[in-house]
């Protein structure tokens, strides 16, 4: 049944609060886990202290950027330094509107989907919210009027506009094999299976695309192997050298927030969404089980995907060193977009046939 | 209901903009930017007729002219980088003899 | 009979206006060209209006997020600075706005008076892509094949133009 325009808007203000506070904590506990995993893998313990196994190491971190000094250098120009961090959070955070977390779930009779919207163009609109985020960054350079600043920054977004095509020529392999823009409509092309056991998952024909979506959103979150502009042992800090207290924090959380949101794509597109490899959700729906555990399980099984994505984020940047600013871009501009184009002939083809 | 001619005033205003822009701006930029003003004005009032006529070709040509729009920045943007190079200025009434 | 399509066709029409005379109004390049992203994407939200999804969509990524990035850049790169007042920059503002105002209100008067009063129905034509990509594969095949010589054309263009000279033998030390 159809929600009237009330009960709607209520759910929807009510979807919209809890992803946002989940993804923020989860952004927290990203930070967490990334210093203990690099830490056991540079074989040392990581945050212990504050908390069981530091824990509560977000939460005093937290704590310290807002009692920081929020230090506004004389000569920056004024309304861009503070505006670039409110546009790198702002479009970080909004890209997870549209990542659908589960099936529908029915309460009393209303068809509540697990998503705060479905457009008809979903996958369209995490590209354009990933192009508008560069300016964060190049603005962050340009008003912190310092050479080191504007070099990282120019650095950086030359490198985010770069990666983007291959991000985008990459997923069309996808919607070729799904045909629909909705990330909903991409997750359901995905059900069912291969020869009875191999889920039928795009990671499988689509293997190539998987590799140039990976490269390309490593380098459009500005993490290592691409990290160059923002490396501490290059341009002093890059882009957020002049940035102190609350504002790098929002830099930091960007980041963050839009490795999380590379991840849930990734999930979405290559490795079936909320569908586990075990085909239980359809058996227990099928004989009866608790409507909470029908509804839950989907996203606890998005929930590991996405984790999994994120300690391979994280081992990567444990273990590779950083590209040089031309070989970057070499990679970007002579690898990695004729493979994307490669893949999508091929993809056309075998569909065309 | 918003009729048509709402939308082709909007339009008609941001290219009367864009063309100001184009007359009163000295930074070479500016003057760009102007050029890119006007084809958004021109786009709106594509886009507005296709929706008027029921005509799905007008949003396909909105592509064409974007395409066009980023074509024409880059080389543009190329242009006025060697000029910078040379004449050390981007403004425009500063470029005005053809040898340095 | 005010409904919910005015009411978002006068706000973005609100923004895209403010945006469009900040750009005269500004004197440095870089609050002209952030005007312009605004009237940018304030046009997006007409385009939704209007039913055209996918155009909107590819105006925020390509317009918005690719030609201005690169308007942003050079900007930067040539660290271009607040715009003098000379002479003929007076001139051109004391002809050229009183003109540009007198010739848009003909226009408009023009188009208000005597046009039809249809009204656009919010979403109409539905522009998914897939439509879209039939008629830009089928029947505007050709164009489509030109404007990707052309910006292959631009590419080669731009990057010959922007490049450093190369050094002459006579510049080279005995």
């Amino acid at each position: 049944m159809a929600l009237p325009i009330w009960l709607f808007i209520l759910a929807s203000v009510i979807k919209s609060a809890i992803v946002l506070f989940v993804l923020l904590t989860a952004v927290a506990y990203t930070v967490w886990l990334e210093r203990k995993v690099v830490g056991h893998m540079q074989n040392r313990w990581g945050p212990t202290r504050v908390g069981p196994f530091g824990l509560l190491q977000p939460a005093a971190d937290g704590i310290k950027f807002l009692f920081k000094e929020d230090l506004t250098p004389p000569h920056v120009y004024k309304p861009l330094f503070i505006a670039a961090p409110l546009i790198a959070v702002v479009f970080a955070l909004t890209s997870i509107s549209v990542i659908p977390f589960g099936n529908d779930v029915i309460i009393r009779g209303y068809r509540i989907p697990f998503q705060i919207t479905d457009v008809n163009t979903g996958l369209l609109l995490i590209l354009g919210v990933t192009s508008i985020g560069v300016y964060g960054v190049a603005l962050a350079g340009w008003s912190s009027n310092n050479k080191y600043s504007l070099l990282g920054g120019l650095r950086a977004s030359a490198q985010m506009v770069s990666y983007e095509i291959s991000l985008g020529l990459s997923l069309v392999g996808v919607l070729i094999l799904s045909g629909s823009f909705s990330l909903r409509d991409i997750v359901n092309a995905q059900g069912g299976y291969f020869w009875g056991f191999i889920p039928r998952w795009n990671i499988f024909p689509q293997f190539i695309g998987f590799f140039c979506y990976l490269m390309a959103a490593y380098a459009e979150t500005n993490r290592i192997p691409f990290d160059l502009p923002e490396a501490e042992t290059e341009l002093v800090a890059g882009y957020h050298t002049e940035y102190s207290a609350m504002k790098f924090a929002m830099f930091f959380m960007a980041e963050y927030a839009n490795m999380i949101t590379v991840a849930c794509v990734a999930t979405l597109l290559f490795f079936g969404g909320w569908h586990s490899p075990f085909g239980e959700q359809a058996w227990l729906h099928a004989h009866g089980a608790p409507g909470l555990l029908v509804a839950l399980l989907p996203v606890f099984w998005f929930a590991a995907k996405i984790f999994v994505f994120l300690f391979l984020y994280i081992w990567v940047r444990g273990t590779l060193p950083r590209f040089r600013y031309d070989q970057l871009m070499a990679f970007g501009w002579k690898f990695l977009l004729p493979l994307a184009l490669v893949n999508l002939i091929a993809t056309a083809i075998a569909i065309a046939w | 209901m918003v009729p048509l001619s709402y939308y082709l005033v909007l339009s008609g205003f941001l290219f009367a903009c864009g063309v100001a822009g184009f007359l009163i701006k000295r930074n070479i930029i500016t003057i760009f930017m102007s050029i890119e003003l006007m084809l958004n004005g021109v786009n709106l009032s594509f886009v507005a007729f296709a929706a008027h006529w029921h005509v799905l070709a007008g949003q396909v040509f909105v592509f064409f002219v974007m395409v066009v729009a980023a074509a024409e920045a880059a080389v543009g943007l190329a242009i006025i980088i060697a000029v910078y190079r040379t004449r050390e200025t981007l403004n425009v009434d500063q470029v005005n003899l053809l040898k340095l | 009979m005010v409904s919910v399509h005015l009411i978002l066709f006068l706000a973005f029409g609100a923004v895209c206006v403010a945006g469009a005379v900040n750009l005269l109004a500004q004197t440095h390049p870089i609050n002209s060209a952030l005007s312009l992203i605004a009237v940018m994407a304030a046009l997006a939200g007409e385009y939704l209006l209007l039913g055209a999804e996918f155009v909107a969509a590819v105006q925020v990524i390509v317009y918005a997020g690719a030609i201005m990035v690169l308007f942003v850049f050079t900007i930067m790169l040539l660290n271009a600075g607040v715009e003098e007042r000379t002479k003929g920059s007076r001139v051109a503002v004391l002809f050229g706005i009183p003109g540009m105002l007198l010739g848009s209100i003909l226009v408009g008067w023009v188009v208000l008076r005597h046009s039809g009063t249809e009204a656009v129905v919010a979403g109409a034509l539905p522009g998914d892509p897939k439509v879209i990509g039939q008629l830009l594969f089928h029947e505007f095949l050709l164009p489509f094949e030109i404007t990707s010589v052309l910006i292959l054309i631009a590419i080669m263009g731009a990057v010959v133009l922007a490049s450093k000279p190369a050094t002459s033998p006579a510049g080279k030390v005995e």
